[in-house]
């Protein structure tokens, strides 16, 4: 069964339609790839995904591990696994990450009827995650993510990420404002996360994250379609021609 | 009382636990107010005649004030001879009723709240005088307590024991005519507690009074009065409770701080009185005045405030900075969903010099809920060198709400200086959509968001308290996410 199965999705934001036929279909251990232009529909696809109200669906069908998951409240989808690294992460003031993310697990472990963590066990867990990457343990006690720079946003959503354990990680531009040292922390979460049960979609601008976790698959969203898929062939493509050579492709 | 309607009212009350009714018979005043019902409750309290004299100025004085007005809160005219302003668990003499003697159905309402009554079963660092309607019921570690020097007993009994005490201290912060409520307080107050600490005692305990509403159609009013004397330290809590009903009850309580020089009190209290129905049916008018006076020089007041319940909070509780560099503190969580209204804030009166005051507001408004900051810092002419930091945030949740921030600043003295900041938010679809993207349900996630827009003050409060006013946090946010 596929982890993530997108069937002619049409969507649209403000009565505006940004997705026209999205087709995609992820297997279980499998990354995938977005590329496209800005303003093509990616972060509304990941939107969509995590159930965001604001993006209408006007036709099509999304199953995720066989269930429908346009049917689902945007807190079952993700007790049931899914997760959203945002592109732009919010401060939740007086809220600490660990706070936050020991709510979320315990609120996962129940859906899953399985023992909730307590604090102490919680903390070590927690402590664990951060030390991968990089991140000192004071970190986790500070407001959710009030006064971060942005790499320090992203370093905390994949933080999240590492401890709840998704089945399928949706992230959004995940790589944008990371310097070289923090990028390659970034990939090896997601590279240690890649297991035959699980499966990622990451949506991107640049092929420099794509070198360092290797995705079965990239495709190029333009015009609120897929209109190309290839290998890392295809992203080394359009690192050196950009877009404009598929504008035909698109219309 | 009809039982049957009570119980409905018990199972009705799912959010608000402690809305249930202690089905027990009372000795109670009839409705209505005049002298001879003074004369009435001082004599069951058996108290000496200057007590009595001192309420009976008080109602002439009150007969001759009018009900205040002038703050946001909107409500139909209260009836002053529809209330009893005398009901009591104990027939006779209350003072004379030994803990083995009480109403095991009294013991239980207070076991149910939390509040064991029982020395061996109670928290070990928290000391309980806990009244029931117009009585004491029962005050906890007194023993312990006296060794110390420390004086922690009911009002009733403070006047009958420690007269000298009482009649130095009594309105010397809160005079009987200061307003309409604090004279009607005055003429008719039944119990409270009262707690005095000697030069130089740290009290070892956490010292705490927990109110409870039982009867119907009657009005709770209690008085409390604390001494710190020089160099003395107190921590005091206070918590309260009344049944589920569909009539509103008048609270009117008037609470006086002492802290003489170098001494420090700290004032917390977590206020559930009944918030009425999700239609605004019922629930307490919580009509308090509360005040401290640093007299002596280096002197702090702190209070902290955790307001969820009544349908109608209307406080101020201040700090009179007379000695030289003493401090006050007031940190304040307002919640207010449904119908409820609050009006809540502080008066910093700046009269000694160097002296200080720090004032944390965090109001939040849910539903239909309405919810006013009211200050006012005031520095006299010989305050020099005063400061006051004054920070006023609200959050609102969803459209129907309303929230206000009403500073009123008077300097008198050039060397002062006053600052005030006030911000206002809602509460974000897009931090709503985070926290249910990581798992939490709606009602789970606005809990969390304010409980960090409310962290600054939580943290201020003890370890059981800080857990409780969560609690109540949460469940009072039950149904402000459409």
């Amino acid at each position: 069964m596929n982890i993530l199965e997108i069937r002619n999705l049409h969507v649209s934001v403000q009565r505006k339609p940004i997705l026209c036929g999205v087709e995609l279909a992820l297997q279980p251990g499998e990354i995938h790839a977005i590329m496209g232009p800005n303003g093509s529909g990616k972060s509304t696809l990941a939107n969509l995904l995590a159930g965001r109200e604001e993006c209408q669906v006007t036709a099509g069908e999304v199953f995720y591990q066989g269930l429908d998951l346009l049917s689902l409240a945007p807190e079952e989808r993700a007790r049931a696994g899914v997760f959203l690294g945002f592109q732009h992460p919010v401060e939740i003031p007086g809220v600490s990450t660990a706070r936050l993310l020991k709510e979320a697990f315990n609120a996962r472990q129940r859906y899953r009827r399985l023992p909730e963590m307590d604090a102490i066990a919680f903390r070590d867990h927690l402590g664990a995650q951060a030390g991968k990457l990089g991140l000192p343990a004071d970190w986790l006690l500070r407001p959710v993510n009030v006064g971060f720079s942005g790499g320090e946003k992203k370093r905390n959503e994949l933080l999240q990420m590492l401890v709840l354990e998704p089945h399928l990680a949706i992230l959004d531009e995940i790589d944008s404002g990371l310097d070289i040292d923090a990028l390659a922390l970034v990939a090896e979460g997601i590279n240690a996360l890649r297991d035959p049960g699980r499966a990622t979609l990451l949506i991107t601008h640049y092929p420099r994250l794509l070198d360092r976790v290797a995705p079965d698959r990239v495709h190029v969203l333009m015009g609120g379609r897929i209109i190309v898929s290839g290998d890392m062939a295809l992203a080394r493509e359009l690192e050196r021609q950009g877009y404009g050579w598929l504008e035909e492709v698109a219309t | 009382m009809n039982n049957d309607r009570s119980q409905v009212m018990n199972t009705l009350a799912r959010s608000y636990q402690q809305g249930f009714v202690t089905p027990i018979a009372s000795d109670t005043l009839a409705q209505g107010l005049d002298e001879a019902v003074i004369r009435s409750i001082s004599a069951k309290k058996q108290e000496p005649e200057f007590m009595l004299e001192w309420r009976l100025a008080a109602y002439r004085r009150w007969l001759g004030m009018t009900e205040p007005h002038w703050s946001s809160v909107r409500y139909p005219p209260i009836d002053y001879q529809a209330i009893s302003y005398y009901s009591s668990p104990f027939f006779g003499n209350p003072g004379a009723v030994a803990l083995e003697d009480v109403d095991p159905a009294l013991l239980a309402t207070y076991e149910k709240l939390g509040i064991p009554l029982d020395e061996r079963l109670s928290l070990a660092g928290v000391a309980v005088d806990a009244v029931f309607d117009s009585v004491s019921v029962a005050t906890t570690h007194q023993k312990k307590l006296a060794e110390l020097g420390i004086l922690f007993c009911s009002m009733s009994e403070a006047i009958r024991e420690h007269g000298g005490l009482v009649r130095r201290y009594l309105g010397s912060v809160v005079p009987p005519g200061d307003n309409f409520f604090a004279a009607l307080n005055a003429a008719v107050f039944s119990d409270g507690t009262f707690c005095y600490i000697p030069p130089g005692v740290r009290c070892p305990m956490e010292l705490s009074t927990y109110f409870r509403i039982n009867a119907a159609r009657t009005g709770q009013f209690e008085r409390t009065l604390i001494i710190a004397d020089e160099y003395s330290q107190v921590r005091y809590l206070e918590g309260c409770s009344a049944p589920q009903r569909d009539r509103h009850q008048l609270h009117a309580a008037v609470v006086e701080l002492i802290a003489l020089e170098g001494a420090e009190i700290d004032y917390s209290t977590v206020q559930n009185w009944y918030p009425g129905d999700a239609e605004g049916r019922g629930g307490i008018y919580n009509f308090v005045t509360k005040r401290g006076e640093c007299r002596g020089d280096g002197s702090r007041i702190s209070w902290t405030q955790v307001e969820t319940g009544s349908a109608i909070t209307w406080k101020y509780p201040s700090v009179i900075l007379r000695g030289n560099g003493s401090s006050g503190r007031f940190h304040s969580v307002a919640l207010t969903n449904h119908h409820q209204q609050a009006d809540t804030g502080t008066k910093m009166i700046h009269i000694g010099a160097n002296t200080r005051s720090t004032i944390l507001s965090k109001g939040i408004s849910a539903g239909q809920g309405h919810n006013a900051y009211r200050g006012l810092v005031k520095v006299l002419a010989g305050a020099t060198g005063a400061r006051n930091h004054t920070q006023c945030d609200s959050l609102l949740l969803g459209g129907a709400c309303s929230a206000h921030t009403y500073p009123y600043i008077e300097v008198k003295n050039r060397s002062a200086r006053v600052e005030h900041e006030a911000t206002t938010s809602r509460i974000g679809e897009d931090q709503l959509f985070y926290c249910r993207q990581r798992g939490l349900g709606s009602e789970e996630a606005v809990s969390l968001i304010v409980n960090g827009f409310c962290q600054e003050v939580l943290r201020e409060l003890p370890m059981e308290f800080s857990v409780e006013a969560r609690k109540l946090l949460a469940v009072s946010l039950e149904g402000s996410v459409g």
